[in-house]
């Protein structure tokens, strides 16, 4: 719940994953382990916090397929699936918590 | 870095000169603020050329008993965002006149070169890749001006006087003042 | 209405080219993010949550139909349907792809609009009534001023990189609806002893991290300087404003650090040396720009019409959203309508593409083709004939914009919150959501009177949470979103700041707390009469307090 630039200052901790804003449509996309980004979270690279930094660090080099990169803790459900870690992450996957205008 | 001045590339003939190196001779220089204010009379002496790069964070007032011998005034942009050498760059040429070279170094981009040439700078030390070959075309973008500055572009506002009036649309009166 | 001619129209096609340009350049990796966010930014282009998001201008809130029916089709081919009108007279887009922005911006050059500078570290979208040049208390009609500051600071070579964002706004009426105490420049029109029009110049007021109320620097401004003294104003600001802090850079906080009696004076210094120059307003160009407004013609009309009698005492409804939405015009017959963005239930602020296409039908129809967009994220049809509200009110109706709860408890300003923006804390729209449902019964609401309730997700502030009556800020702790509540600010004429309440609450207790906080209004007024404000400012915030932590 926190912005992105203070997140990475932030402690993360557990399993996280590399995320980003994919430059052309700003999508939310995940880094995969082959250093691609993808929309779904299932697919992306799951990681011990300490681990992370360096596919961080290769997600940061990649300036023109996704913009911000940081690292964002994930949760697994009961069924062993990657689910976001807080609410701000929820929100980015999910989209907004409400019914969107015209939508109903 | 390339140096861009009157719209094209050029050769730059200044030798920038650090703190506590010699001012060679037969050379136009470069030197700090520090080092121009320090010997700002033997360096004004000089046959050649002498320019001073000055920081965006000293009051440029200071500038002033100088300026009509100065052959070059370098500004600096420490970063793209950082805008206070628009001002400086404006009372220079603006206030006192300053006639001499008016150089931007530092972080500029093509983006830019317009609000430079028209805060007063005209030359430019471009260092992004393809910024220097863009320059006259970046600067062609506008042909509509909505502030004075030194530069005596016309600006909108005047343009518009002895024109015609506007049509008024059917249904609606002009407002009178 | 102002007429944009060749000039405006030129200029507005040539920064579309230009930004087609910089997006391709960054679409191709020759720009870096961090070159290409500056430039996006001084084009209203953010990055949220996620996607972009696109703030586009509505100078001085004023829009024709055909400007409106242009926002539906952007929203339509562009976005997911929906646009979102903020405290500062732009609308914004929340699902606009880069790769599309510049044909988006095509499309709106097409009716004269843009997204320039509307954010940025630059002088934004300049602000003014939304009553402008139809209210009764105004002393002139302040967008030919603000027609006048949004040339002379669009593309401006000097100021377009502040050391912060730079927001101005102008009044010209008894009754301040443009909240400029609350503004980096505030000006009010006022009338000097010797009957001549001027302003007075406020600097340094803001909300966000450290909010502050302007402070009157210039009582009285002759109008031919009021460019130069601007320009005096942001030369110093320029200059001298910090930039080692990104919390401490707006101009609030150099006025603050220097007292506003020598930046006054270093600004009059800084003025006397451009006083005399080009920025001297020549009265042929302010009468130029003001020959560029158009108003209606009018019909003669009378004032309450016995139409108009008829259909309030034959239906209470009508007669409630009478009462609550329609104000005095200054030309007899006719009246000025306030169109409820707040919905029960809604975001507050988003209009459908459907109900803009409403909307400017109506406008054609009943209001000149005009409309407004005011600081409370409603809408205005500025001048309708007072027969034709019974008719005006049933359309309405059908299109969900005749809630008469302006003014009201659920007339709520939120800003985007963590639904959206990245920059959030705590999410403010379901917040706003809750409330309108607390809040549904008219009788309930109109028995509580006049009360603002402000909600920001963060500390910066954009729903005015300061100057609310109520005011809520989404807070973080321990990953959980929590609030904080205040009481007592406003941003009328006698702006200020509200009073922290207590210990910062939970997300399912904000609802809760509010209630009780009405309740105890309720009880606590001397009369019925007594404005929640009022009774605020009479006792004080103990006894609220009590009565809310109290019970927690
Ligand atoms: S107040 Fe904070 S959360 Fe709300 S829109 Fe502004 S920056 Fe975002």
């Amino acid at each position: 719940m926190t912005s992105p630039h203070e997140q990475k200052k932030r402690k993360v901790s557990g399993s996280v994953v590399v995320t980003a804003n994919r430059l052309g449509d700003g999508a939310v996309v995940y880094r995969t382990i082959d250093d691609d980004w993808t929309t779904d979270l299932a697919s992306a690279a799951v990681l011990a916090a300490p681990a992370a930094a360096v596919l961080l660090q290769r997600a940061e080099a990649d300036g023109v397929r996704a913009v911000g990169p940081y690292i964002a803790p994930v949760e697994f459900g009961a069924d062993n699936r990657v689910l976001p870690g807080n609410l701000r992450e929820r929100i980015r996957l999910a989209g907004p918590t409400f019914t969107l205008p015209g939508a109903a | 870095m390339q140096l861009v001045k009157s719209g094209r590339i050029v050769e730059d003939r200044y030798v920038r000169i650090a703190d506590d190196a010699p001012i060679p001779d037969g050379v136009a220089v470069i030197v700090s603020d520090a080092r121009f204010l320090a010997n700002a009379g033997a360096l004004l002496q000089r046959v050649e050329p002498v320019g001073v790069l000055w920081p965006n964070n000293r009051p440029i007032e200071a500038l002033a008993p100088y300026l009509g011998r100065l052959a070059l005034v370098a500004l600096a942009f420490p970063g793209f965002r950082d805008g206070r050498a628009y001002s400086q760059a404006r009372i220079l040429r603006e206030r006192y006149g300053f006639g001499g070279e008016l150089r931007a170094t530092g972080q500029v981009l093509r983006d830019q070169f317009l609000f430079l040439l028209r805060a007063g700078f005209d030359s430019f030390e471009v260092s992004k890749e393809g910024d220097a070959a863009a320059f006259v075309g970046s600067t062609r973008r506008f042909d509509v001006f909505y502030q004075p500055t030194g530069d005596g572009r016309a600006t909108a506002f005047r343009r518009r006087l002895g024109r015609p009036p506007q049509a008024v649309p059917a249904g609606t009166r002009a407002h009178a003042l | 209405m102002y007429r944009y001619d060749d000039f405006d129209q030129t200029l507005v096609h040539q920064r579309v080219a230009e930004f087609r340009d910089q997006v391709g350049r960054r679409l191709s990796g020759a720009l870096t993010e961090d070159e290409f966010k500056i430039l996006r930014l001084m084009n209203g282009v953010y990055l949220q949550l996620h996607a972009y998001m696109l703030r586009i201008a509505i100078p001085y809130g004023t829009l024709s139909s055909e400007q409106m029916r242009m926002l539906a089709h952007v929203a339509r081919r562009y976005d997911r349907g929906y646009g979102h009108f903020t405290t500062r007279q732009n609308i914004q887009f929340n699902w606009i792809k880069l790769e599309e922005m510049p044909d988006t911006l095509a499309d709106l050059a097409g009716v004269k609009m843009h997204a320039m500078q509307t954010s940025g570290n630059c002088v934004r979208n300049i602000t003014t009534d939304q009553w402008a040049g139809v209210a009764a208390d105004e002393i002139e009609d302040p967008r030919i001023w603000a027609e006048v500051l949004r040339q002379y600071s669009t593309l401006h070579p000097e100021f377009s990189f502040l050391p912060r964002k730079f927001k101005i706004a102008i009044s010209a009426a008894a009754h301040d609806r443009a909240a400029v105490a609350v503004h980096d420049i505030g000006l009010r029109m006022v009338r000097n002893s010797a009957g001549e029009v001027g302003f007075e110049v406020q600097v340094g007021g803001g909300l966000g991290r450290t909010p502050f109320i302007g402070k009157v620097i210039k009582p009285f401004l002759p109008k031919r300087d009021l460019l130069s003294y601007v320009e005096a104003v942001l030369r110093v600001y320029n200059q001298y404003g910090r930039r080692d802090n990104i919390y401490k850079a707006r101009i609030k906080i150099l006025v603050h650090e220097l007292g506003a009696e020598k930046f006054g004076a270093e600004v009059e210094k800084e003025w006397a040396t451009i006083k005399d120059s080009a920025l001297a307003l020549d009265p042929a160009v302010i009468a130029d720009v003001a020959e560029r407004f158009t108003y209606p013609d009018y019909e003669r009309l009378e004032d309450n019409p016995p139409a108009l009698a008829r259909a309030r005492q034959e239906d209470r409804a009508f007669a409630a959203w009478l009462d609550n939405s329609v104000s005095n015009h200054k030309q007899p017959g006719y009246a000025i309508v306030t169109l409820s963005l707040k919905p029960v239930g809604a975001p507050p602020g988003d209009a459908t593409a459907e109900q803009m296409d409403a909307i400017a039908d109506l406008a054609d129809r009943y209001s000149f083709g005009e409309i407004r967009v005011g600081h409370e994220q409603n809408l205005v049809l500025p001048h309708v004939a007072q027969k034709e509200l019974p008719e005006l009110w049933q359309k309405l109706e059908a299109h969900g914009l005749a809630t008469p709860n302006v003014g009201l408890v659920s007339d709520i300003i939120a800003c985007p919150g963590l639904d959206y923006c990245s920059l959030a804390n705590a999410r403010s729209i379901p917040v706003a959501q809750e409330l309108t449902q607390r809040f549904r019964d008219h009788k309930l609401a109109s028995t509580i009177g006049r009360l603002h309730i402000n909600i920001s997700g963060c500390i910066n502030a954009c729903g005015h949470h300061h100057v609310g009556h109520i005011g809520i800020l989404g807070v973080e702790k321990n990953g959980e979103e929590f609030y904080q509540i205040t009481l007592g600010g406003r941003a009328d004429e006698d702006a200020r700041l509200g009073t922290l309440l207590g210990p910062a609450v939970r997300y399912g207790e904000v609802a809760d707390v509010v209630e009780d906080v009405v309740a105890a209004y309720v009880e606590l007024r001397k009369t019925p009469q007594e404005l929640f404000i009022d009774t605020v400012k009479r006792i004080g915030i103990e006894p609220f307090k009590e009565r809310v932590y109290a019970a927690r």
